[in-house]
């Protein structure tokens, strides 16, 4: 039976290793010091905070972020702006409201109730005026894709000029960990293309960095929270099950089987 | 269903019990005597209970917050898991306790596979658990669609189709289940309608699983007959209870360490793109549990005849207590059962595996050799193992395991003979 059992825990292992050898296979992804990994994982505020100004000045010209409000900008967990400052950033946006009681809609500055603003009126609109590709919505994205973080971290870097061999359309640009190769979205990212007001240098590789912290806190709010719930639970759960396996033994002990 | 007449002491407890007697059920379920000598393995139907309160519960919670409808659903399951207070918390409950719950039941099929608890006199105890297994995958497969993801739509539009493949009606019977002629939003709706009534269906099936439990007691790893109440049983209140608790905690700590720190690893990433009927995913694969039958639909060329393979290689199970035809139950007393039981247990998990590769090459031929494995066993090697296999000495009792004698398994066959005709 103990050579069957060994059999048995081998297969096991071969089964539960080898989907992550035949992914590795394909492509490696970048990876980097995440800081919200691990037993007591958290977000870098700092990055988080550049990470939504990389966001407002690169990424939302194209992509929305429909699931978030500006209130979530200063919520705890988060980038943690001060509640004047997320009522600042929700106020420099335009948004659509109505009808009124004349029957028409208008606009008026933003409030911490919003959602953030979408980049255009639906989906056609954005497919119309990107080559036909629809951006996809972010507020999620982390969480959709296969590599999570590490995906997104080294597709932002992963530009370069295609092999020979590979011809790409007018509009198509070559990403060497897009599934595929070929991806609509030309190289967004350049050294210096921002300037972060808590003077951090704006390097590509800081750009990914921080974008994708922030948006795996857009698809993780609540991952602090859940971090600490998580650690005290299984803490507790620990001691629970030591007093309970003594008092057990202690019970089993009137009879002579052995538990 | 008590062994022995019990009455209540208080006055109003004997006036109660006389009109209804919870009191002697109560009784009954804490003095219920229990083989002294069942292992770890045999916590798991407590662990399942719990895995099915939890759901319950958690479900509960989640249908108050969810919308079932295909243009809100899934920012329905987003609002919960961001507005809802501690939503994200019994959403990953609710998701990484359905993975759970299969990984209980499956260990819980294998155990009495192993002990041979399926046997006389308890195929119906096993029959009544293969349609509770039956109806979690229903549940489990249904509850899997409502967050109306990508996986979701193709996972349900791929099932569904599969009853195209029945001959004349199939066609007529996929519209049917649909609601109309695609996946939409009337599949959505009665999806969540059935999915939240299964649940529900278990629960009784669960509570007849445990009464015609009651009624021969408990199987146990040497897979004699136990008499009972005797020196080899012991009551289940506090034995049974404490030990039944204690691997539950140990069951809990690894679901929490699933909620808490990857509670998305169990599913597909593609699950998080709002169902788009416009575009297929690359690869349609259902959540791991169903990933045998998967692989046993795909090994075989033809629809319908994948269609069949699957559901036979569920309902195979159903007849097992015939086409096993040895007279001893445990495997411990049978070495070439044994043997094949371990290969078994690999076939699953090899079919497992190839359910989640692609359809094509070595993963296909390896796929079809364990589908084809997977049927000799319990068509062919079973029955013949029964009649071929010398099996070892059983012992006559738990208390008395070893005895040491040459006539041990005459005697012990004869034991439980009497204990029949008792």
């Amino acid at each position: 039976m103990k050579k069957f059992l060994k059999l048995f825990f081998y297969i096991f292992f071969l089964i539960s290793f080898s989907p992550q050898v035949y992914a590795a296979e394909k492509v490696e992804y970048l990876t980097t010091d995440w800081s919200f990994k691990g037993l007591f994982g958290k977000f870098d505020r700092a990055a988080l905070q550049r990470g939504y100004h990389v966001y407002t000045e690169v990424c939302s010209s194209c992509h929305s972020m429909k699931y978030l409000s500006y209130r979530n900008l200063s919520q705890k967990g988060g980038p943690e702006f001060t509640e004047a400052e997320a009522k600042a950033i929700a106020a420099s946006f335009e948004v659509t409201d109505g009808p009124n009681s004349d029957g028409d809609m208008f606009t008026r500055p933003g409030k911490l109730s919003d959602k953030f603003v979408m980049p255009y009126d639906n989906m056609k609109a954005a497919q119309a005026a990107n080559g036909g590709a629809y951006p996809p919505d972010m507020s999620v994205l982390v969480k959709a894709r296969g590599g999570g973080v590490d995906y997104i971290y080294s597709l932002l870097q992963g530009y370069e000029d295609p092999p020979a061999g590979v011809t790409l359309d007018d509009g198509v640009y070559y990403n060497k960990y897009m599934y595929g190769n070929k991806i609509k979205m030309a190289n967004q990212l350049s050294d210096g293309l921002i300037e972060y007001s808590d003077g951090t240098k704006a390097t590509v590789e800081q750009m990914s960095k921080d974008v994708t912290t922030f948006l795996m806190w857009a698809a993780e709010p609540h991952l602090e929270s859940r971090h600490k719930m998580g650690f005290k639970a299984i803490v507790y759960l620990i001691i629970l099950t030591v007093l309970v396996y003594f008092s057990m033994k202690r019970i089993w002990s009137r009879i002579e089987t052995k538990v | 269903m008590s062994d022995h007449e019990y009455t209540p002491k208080s006055n109003f407890g004997k006036w109660f019990n006389d009109r209804l007697p919870l009191l002697t059920l109560a009784n009954h379920l804490t003095d219920y005597p229990t083989p002294k000598n069942l292992n770890y393995w045999w916590t798991f139907g407590g662990i399942l209970t719990f895995c099915l309160v939890t759901q319950i519960v958690t479900g509960l919670v989640l249908a108050m917050h969810y919308i079932a409808h295909a243009d809100m659903a899934f920012d329905s399951v987003e609002h919960i898991m961001r507005d809802v207070n501690y939503g994200w918390l019994i959403r990953y409950i609710h998701a990484n306790g359905a993975s759970m719950f299969f990984l209980a039941v499956y260990i819980h099929i294998f155990r009495s596979l192993f002990y041979g608890s399926y046997k006389a006199p308890r195929e119906i105890i096993w029959i009544i658990g293969i349609i509770i297994y039956l109806l979690m995958m229903a549940a489990a497969f249904m509850g899997y669609v409502l967050p109306w993801g990508q996986m979701s739509f193709w996972g349900a539009t791929v099932i569904t189709n599969l009853f195209s493949a029945i001959p004349l009606v199939g066609e007529g019977i996929v519209t049917w289940l649909w609601g109309g002629y695609s996946v939409d939003n009337p599949t959505l709706t009665r999806f969540f309608t059935l999915h939240y009534l299964i649940p529900f269906l278990i629960l009784g099936l669960v509570v007849l699983h445990i009464w015609a439990l009651h009624v021969p007691g408990n199987n146990n790893p040497i897979g004699i007959d136990v008499k009972k109440p005797s020196k080899d049983t012991v009551p289940f209140h506090p034995y049974i209870v404490i030990k039944d608790a204690f691997a539950l905690l140990m069951f809990m700590i690894v679901f929490a360490f699933f909620v808490f720190y990857t509670p998305n690893i169990l599913g597909h990433a593609d699950n998080y793109i709002e169902a788009n009927p416009l575009v297929t995913p690359a690869h349609i694969v259902p959540e791991w549990y169903l990933l045998p039958f998967y692989a046993i639909l795909r090994s075989v060329p033809d629809k319908l005849m994948g269609v069949i393979a699957m559901l036979s290689a569920i309902f195979i199970l159903a007849a097992l207590p015939w086409l096993d035809t040895s007279k001893i139950r445990s495997a411990v007393f049978r070495p070439l059962y044994r043997q094949f039981y371990w290969i078994l247990v690999a076939d699953v998990l090899i079919l497992g595996y190839v359910g989640a590769m692609p359809a094509e090459g070595l993963y296909l031929l390896i796929a079809r050799v364990a589908t084809a494995y997977y049927f000799l066993h319990f068509l062919v090697i079973l029955p013949i193992l029964g009649f071929k296999e010398r099996t070892l000495p059983i012992p006559l009792s738990i208390t008395e395991p070893v005895l040491g004698g040459s006539s041990n398994l005459a005697a012990a066959r004869d034991d439980i003979r009497l204990d029949k005709l008792k």
